[in-house]
This record gives C-alpha cells, structure tokens and sequence, in this order.
C-alpha cells in the first residue's frame, strides 16, 4: 500500500493498478483446456462477477487463484507487482481466501475454534488454547462482519447461511483481502441473501475485492461493478453491468441466442387424475397433505426451503414412510417403498443428483439402465448388448455430451447429469415425474433443454410435479401450484393466479 | 462441481476399467509362475499345480461369496467361524444318519442361515456389516465351542471324502467345483440383472434405493450366499481333512479378504469382480506355495500376504480413473 501512495505522488495517474491480475493464464488437462489464456483483475472495494456455464472453468480459475492448481502458463501481479502462486500458502500470504460451496469447517468444533484453525491462542499449559482469548478474538472478528452470534456455539448446531457467515468470518481472520465466493446464495434463503449482500457491501466498504460466481442473473446486476464472462475456458469478454442485458450476457454464456422464455405448451384441458394424495403424513413433519396431478399437467411445489416440499414428494414415493393419509396412483393405493413406487411408473428426480441420484463411479450407460433392469431384463439375464443399445440411444435422445457410454457419470458436468437422472425414468417407462429443484447448479443452456424435455415428456402423457426454490421457474412453467408452509399446503394456485408475489404472500406466515 | 466437466475427447472407456484390472493380475500371477519354474525344480509338476489349484479353490469358496458382500459395500467377517459351525454341525449330521448327502445339504444350509442372520441384522436392524458380522464371529465361536467341547470328529464314509479329496479325469474333485461356482458367480454378477443391482447398490446405496432398486432384499440375499458358500466351503474342508474340530475354518477369514483385495474388488463397493477373487487366491496361494518350495521359513508368510494386499490396492488405486 506504500508502494501505491508513493507512484501516487511521483506521477498522477488516473487509476491505480488492480489490487490483483491473472495475465494469460492457461490450465490443461488430459484432453480437455480448462483455461485457455484467461486475463481478470480486481479493484480493492469492487464486486467482479464471474459469469459461465458449468464448464466454462470458472472452478479451474478459482482453483489456480488459491493455489489448489498450478497454472501451465501466465502471470499473476499484486499491487502490480509480479507474484507467484504455486500453492495455497502462497495464496493466502496474498491475503486471497475461497468461500467454496461446500464449506470446509470442522462440523464438531465450535465457531471459535473453526475461524483460527491451526492458529489458536496457546494456553498456559503447552498444547492447549487459551479459551478466554479464542472467544474473545471470535467475538471481534464476528463484530466486525455485523454477525451477532455465540462463538462458543458448535458448527453442527448451524444453518447453512451461518456456516457461511462463518467461512467469511474465518477468511477476514485471516487478512483476506480478495475474496472469492462460490454461487454464495446458492442455498440461502431470500432473507439470508438479503444479509449476506449486506455483508458484501460492508465488506466493499472495506476495501476487500471480491471475486463472485453467480449463475442468478438477478445478483449479477444488482451486484455486480464488473462482469467477465467465460466459455469453454476462454475468457469471452468484460462488461459493465449497466451496458448489456441479461440476454446479452447469455449469448455471450453460451455462444448462442438462447430463448430464454421457458419452453411450455400448456394443454388445453388437464387429462384424467394420475396422483391423488389425500391426508398425507411423515414423521419427517409434513401433516394434512392433499394435493392432485393430472395427466399432461406440470405442478409446482413451492414454500421456503425447510417448508416441507422435499418431505412430501419423499412421502409420496415412499423414499420416507407415511404415518397418515392415502397414495393414489392412477386410482390404486400405493403403501410401499421406492422399488413399488418405480415399478408402478413414479420417478424421482431428486435435489442432490450425487448423492441421490447417481452412482458416479458407474458408466453414463449403467446408470441410465439401472431403473429399468426389470422391466427390460423380465427374466432377470441381463443383456449388455441390449443394454448399451438403449444407453446409446437414450444418449442421442436426450443430447447427453459425454464421450461414450462407457464414460463414468462423475466426469460430466451437471446438466448432463441431470439428464442422465432423467433419463433412467425414461428408460424405466415411468409416467409421474417428481423434480426436486431440477435445475439446481445447472448452467442456462441446459436449464433451457431440460425445461424442453419435461414439456415434452407431459405432452405425450406423463405428468409432472416440481419443486423449484426458483419462482420465476414455477410461474412459466406450471399449470398449477401448491404452495407449502410449515410442512403443510398452504394454499394452491391457478395457472392465472401464478405470480412471486402470491407465491411468496401464500409461503410467509401471516402478519 | 467437476472440473473436467466438458466431455474428454478421444473416446477413453470405462469398460476396459474392469478387464485392464483382471489382466493385470492375470499376468502377476503368470510371472510368478514363471519365476518359480525359473526358481525351482519342484513346482512346474502336474502334482504340484494340482495342489495349488486345489488350495486356491478352498480359498475361491470363500471369497467369492465375500467378493458379493464387499461389492455392496459390506464386509463379512463370520466366514471363518461360519465355516467351523457348519463343519460340526454337518460332520455330526454324517456321523448320525451315515448319509453324506444330508451331511452336504445340512453344512450348506447352517452355513447360510448364519449368512440370512447377518443379512438381517445389516437390513432389519441397520447395524453395520463390519460390526454385525464382527459380532456373528464371536457368537459362533462360541456356540461352536461350547458344542464340540473341546473334542474332535474323526471318519467320515470314504464316498463323501472324495469330494475334498477325490480325481476325475486326473484333476481334483474342488478343482470341477471351483470352475463351476466361477462360472456361476461370474454370470451373476455380470450377466443378472439382481447382479447389476449389486453393484449398483456398492457404488451408491442410496441413490440405488430411490432408484426402485429393493436394496434389503439384495443385501439380505447376498448375505445368504455368502454364509451359504462358507457352508459349501466347511464340506470341502471336512471331507478333506476327514476330521472337525472347533477351529477348523478359524484362520480363513483374512486370506479370504486378502483374496478379495488382491483381486481388485474395493472394500467401498461397486468395483470389482468374481474373477479377479479367483486370481486374487490363485496369486495368494502361488506365493505361499513358492515360498514353501523355496524354503523359506514360515514365519514370513504373514508379512508378505500383508505386502501383497497394500500393494495390490496401491496398484489398484493408481490405475483407476475415480470420477467421485
């Protein structure tokens, strides 16, 4: 910062250098260029949006930036000066601290102990911490971010945001100047995002420069100082907020106008009652559940995260056990477990596609037969060669880009595996497709495919029911919605009455 | 997020994955053979190869049911105890009726009982594999103890010991039977559709359980054959050995393990196969075989076992693209 003031007075120059500038960078892995000459600076007190599809190596950038990759190629400078990073401790020397998507907190420690990791006070007795001092230093550092809780409380004991609040907290600890943060509202609340910007802005205030990958168009203008969108590892270009469009911005994503309108041919008239569920009940909390999918209908699910939609689309496929109320599809009652519900032509398309979804050690292909072994293989011999040919098919079908489908699913991106969830319920002949959150962590263009595809799946018969925290999504998307509060229906809405703000009026308790 | 998520040019496959393993063990085992006929005089012999094969089969029984629980993810630790119990029990059933048939059926039968009971414990009750069968070992132990009361069975009718110890066509009797429960359990595992549920039950239990696929019912079968192939295995051994006592299948458990990993499959489940546990007790058994040739004291065997296991998943590790 000296430097800085001195070349200040020696010569008036209009701007400082940036605080911090990658020049040329480039990353290459076995068969694939991640970052392909790749330029970024940032400014101390500014928000600089990174902007990509899943792919584009927004995580190769993030990763060469805190020293987890080396980069083959280019040049970093701080302050301008040149610098190195060839391993995290040379990136937090440079005061630049990663907020990932998963966080790496310690879940049975408490706030103190997480935010000086590996840096506690020592106590009187060698090889223990000073308690007293650990709080207090927790208490200050969480003061100064304006985040009023208990530094004695443990990890485990916190929600998502305040994990979150906690990685900030430890990251400013620790000198951090550049800031990078990972799809930070990914799984926030509306109310905890609207603190976090908050924290953002205090934190700009500040002079730290913050670095913020985004796929909600919505923050990256409200936001955003700067824009740089990447594709394919190629920096594509960097704009001011305030002179493209959101359009704009996903051409440049991804090299192609996309309509960003949701695909959706709504039927004239729903057909017959597929899904009846009258009182239905969990111990997971849900209660009174009662809720109708017609065929050719796509219904929504909404409510705040944690109002129970999750729970009940579980209760309805049997994934949890229903302690009340009645399951009726295509007028039979349905009492069992996921293996009868697949068998009577339900699909779960769940939230987490890695952890529920996918087996990510298995092929693209065994992962796209594995709902349909029986009904394919009735004698229960299993044929590779027919098995293939329906993988391969089904690959064609739904354009799922991998290499073959021999390719373990782990290595494709999201979207793909998200069609690969999709397509072993196609494989499986189901006819009631339940999504949870089916376009979580998916880039634009494949929001755009799998929207297609769901309508697509309802135009010939199939119905759908889906849960989105996206309520734009919902009010494009759906013939009709329920709406969820506190593990109950709160109410329904009509294709007309489909709006945010009735979404939100119907999921907030009443004032 | 995935790093490499754009597809990988080049058409690298996966399906090789598998067989690359196989063939990689395929071939350790053939160099060792050819070191000890380079090493030794006595163990290129048709009687020598015979008793490899013959020790090796004992081994395969074993594991090969183990190799179906590992690939879901489990582990069986009662194998060896299963292999006491069922012996007694058999051998007392032969001595009784004189009918080796019954004495066959019983010592396969109490043997997957005992793997049913695992079975149901891992399901019904959500205990861990590792811990129920840890705890399955101990109670065998001693009901089998208590049972025989510190005495041995001895004679057994000449017909039923040539199922241990018997030729046809020059080869051992457990030599027909190893290729046959090869065969059978390589076209389970591969060619079933309950066989690919397996796997994907190892790879990803609970994804395999929202994917329709009825996991207890799985898992309590492959229990079932695991217990069952250490009851075919105590039938194998009694007829060989034309004796029981407590102890008879104690010291099984972990070369059957050894087995397992040596021949690929991973104790996270999902990865492996029939097999390569057969080439993984083909090398474990050539080793020790070797080094009884070459005169090396026993005492080494352990270590070496231990040696080969580490290096055999070092390997394994190495070579296999993880995509989780």
């Amino acid at each position: 910062m000296t430097q800085l003031a001195q070349s200040k007075a020696a010569e008036p120059i209009v701007r400082a250098p940036p605080l911090f500038e990658l020049r040329g960078i480039s990353k290459e892995f076995p068969g694939v260029k991640a970052l392909d000459d790749v330029s970024f600076s940032v400014w101390p007190g500014e928000v600089h949006m990174l902007l990509g599809e899943n792919g584009a190596g927004k995580s190769s950038l993030m990763k060469v930036l805190c020293g987890a990759y080396r980069a083959d190629s280019g040049s970093f400078h701080y302050n301008g000066e040149t610098v190195e990073i060839t391993s995290p401790a040379d990136a937090r020397k440079l005061g630049i601290a990663v907020i990932f998507q998963e966080f790496s907190l310690v879940p049975y420690l408490d706030i103190a102990q997480n935010i000086f990791l590996g840096r506690e006070p020592a106590g009187r007795v060698p090889g223990t911490i000073d308690r007293k001092k650990i709080l207090a230093d927790a208490r200050r550092v969480l003061d100064s971010i304006g985040f009023d809780i208990d530094p004695a409380i443990q990890i485990e004991k916190l929600g998502v945001a305040q994990q979150q609040m906690v990685e900030i907290a430890k990251a400013i600890s620790q000198n951090a100047r550049i800031l990078v943060m990972d799809e930070p509202t990914a799984a926030l609340s509306d109310r905890e995002t609207e603190l976090l910007f908050a924290l953002i802005a205090r934190l700009k205030a500040d002079g730290v420069a913050i670095i913020y990958i985004s796929h909600r168009m919505a923050e990256v203008f409200s936001l955003g100082d700067r824009i740089t969108v990447l594709r394919d590892g190629r920096r594509i270009d960097e704009v001011k907020p305030g002179a493209v469009s959101s359009d704009d911005l996903v051409r440049m994503m991804v090299g192609r106008s996309v309509d960003m309108s949701y695909p959706r041919t709504f039927a004239e008239a729903p057909g017959k009652v597929m899904l009846e569920v009258k009182g239905l009940a969990s111990a997971s909390g849900i209660t009174g559940i009662d809720l109708v999918v017609r065929q050719g209908e796509i219904v929504g699910l909404c409510g705040l995260v944690g109002s129970g939609r999750t729970e009940v689309v579980r209760a309805i496929f049997g994934a949890d056990k229903a302690t009340a109320g009645q399951i009726l599809f295509n007028g039979q009652a349905k009492s069992g477990g996921p293996d009868e519900a697949a068998r009577l032509g339900l699909a779960l398309i769940p939230e987490s596609r890695k952890a529920e979804g996918l087996a990510l050690i298995r092929s693209v292909g065994d992962n796209l037969i594995v709902s349909a072994l029986r009904k394919i293989f009735p004698r229960g011999l299993f044929d590779h060669g027919k098995s293939r040919q329906i993988a391969n098919d089904l690959v064609r079908q739904l354009r799922i880009a991998t290499p073959s489908d021999k390719q373990a699913v782990g290595l494709l991106s999201g979207g793909n595996q998200q069609k690969v969830v999709i397509g072993k319920w196609l494989a499986a002949g189901a006819k009631l497709f339940i999504f949870d959150e089916p376009t979580r962590g998916i880039d634009v263009g494949a929001k755009a495919e799998i929207f297609a595809l769901i309508d697509r799946l309802v135009a010939d018969g199939a119905a759908a029911l889906m849960i989105s925290s996206e309520q734009s999504e919902i009010c494009h998307v759906c013939d009709r919605a329920y709406v969820m509060r506190d593990g109950q229906i709160a109410g329904e809405l009509a294709r007309h009455e489909l709006s945010e703000e009735n979404i939100v009026k119907l999921g907030m308790q009443h004032a | 997020m995935t790093d490499i998520s754009k597809p990988i040019t080049g058409g690298r496959m996966l399906l090789s994955d598998e067989m690359i393993q196989v063939f990689y063990r395929l071939l350790a085992a053939f160099l060792i053979c050819a070191a000890l006929t380079i090493l030794t005089n006595s163990f290129f012999s048709l009687g020598n190869i015979l008793n490899v094969l013959r020790q090796a089969s004992l081994l395969f029984f074993i594991a090969s049911g183990l190799t179906l629980v590992v690939l879901t993810g489990g582990l069986d630790l009662s194998i060896g105890a299963n292999v006491a119990i069922s012996a007694c029990i058999a051998g007392t059933v032969i001595h009784q009726t004189g009918s080796p048939t019954l004495g066959v059926l019983t010592g396969i039968g109490v043997g997957g009982a005992v793997g049913m009971l695992n079975g149901v414990m891992v399901t019904a009750l959500r205990i861990p594999s590792f811990i129920a069968t840890y705890g399955m070992l101990w109670v065998l132990h001693g009901i089998t103890y208590w049972y025989m009361g510190g005495e041995t069975m001895h004679g057994f009718p000449a017909g039923f010991r040539q199922i241990g110890s018997g030729y046809f066509l020059g080869l051992p009797i457990p030599v027909y039977l190893l290729l046959v429960f090869l065969a059978i359990g390589t076209i389970f595992a591969q060619r079933t559709t309950w066989g690919q549920e397996i796997y994907a039950i190892g790879a990803n239990p609970v994804a395999a359980r929202l994917s329709g696929i009825p996991v207890a019912r799985r898992l309590l079968l492959v229990y079932t054959v695991s217990g069952a192939m250490a009851g075919l295995a105590s039938i194998i051994f009694l007829a060989r050995l034309n004796s029981a006592e407590a102890d008879i299948g104690e010291s099984l458990t972990l070369p059957a393990i050894a087995a397992v990993l040596i021949g690929g499959t991973s104790l996270f489940g999902g990865l492996g196969t029939v097999f390569g546990t057969f080439v993984g007790a083909l090398i474990l058994t050539l080793v020790l075989n070797g080094m009884n040739l070459l005169s090396v004291n026993a005492s080494w065997q352990p270590l070496v076992t231990g040696v080969i296991v580490i290096l055999a998943v070092w390997l394994d590790m190495k070579t296999r693209r993880r995509a989780a």
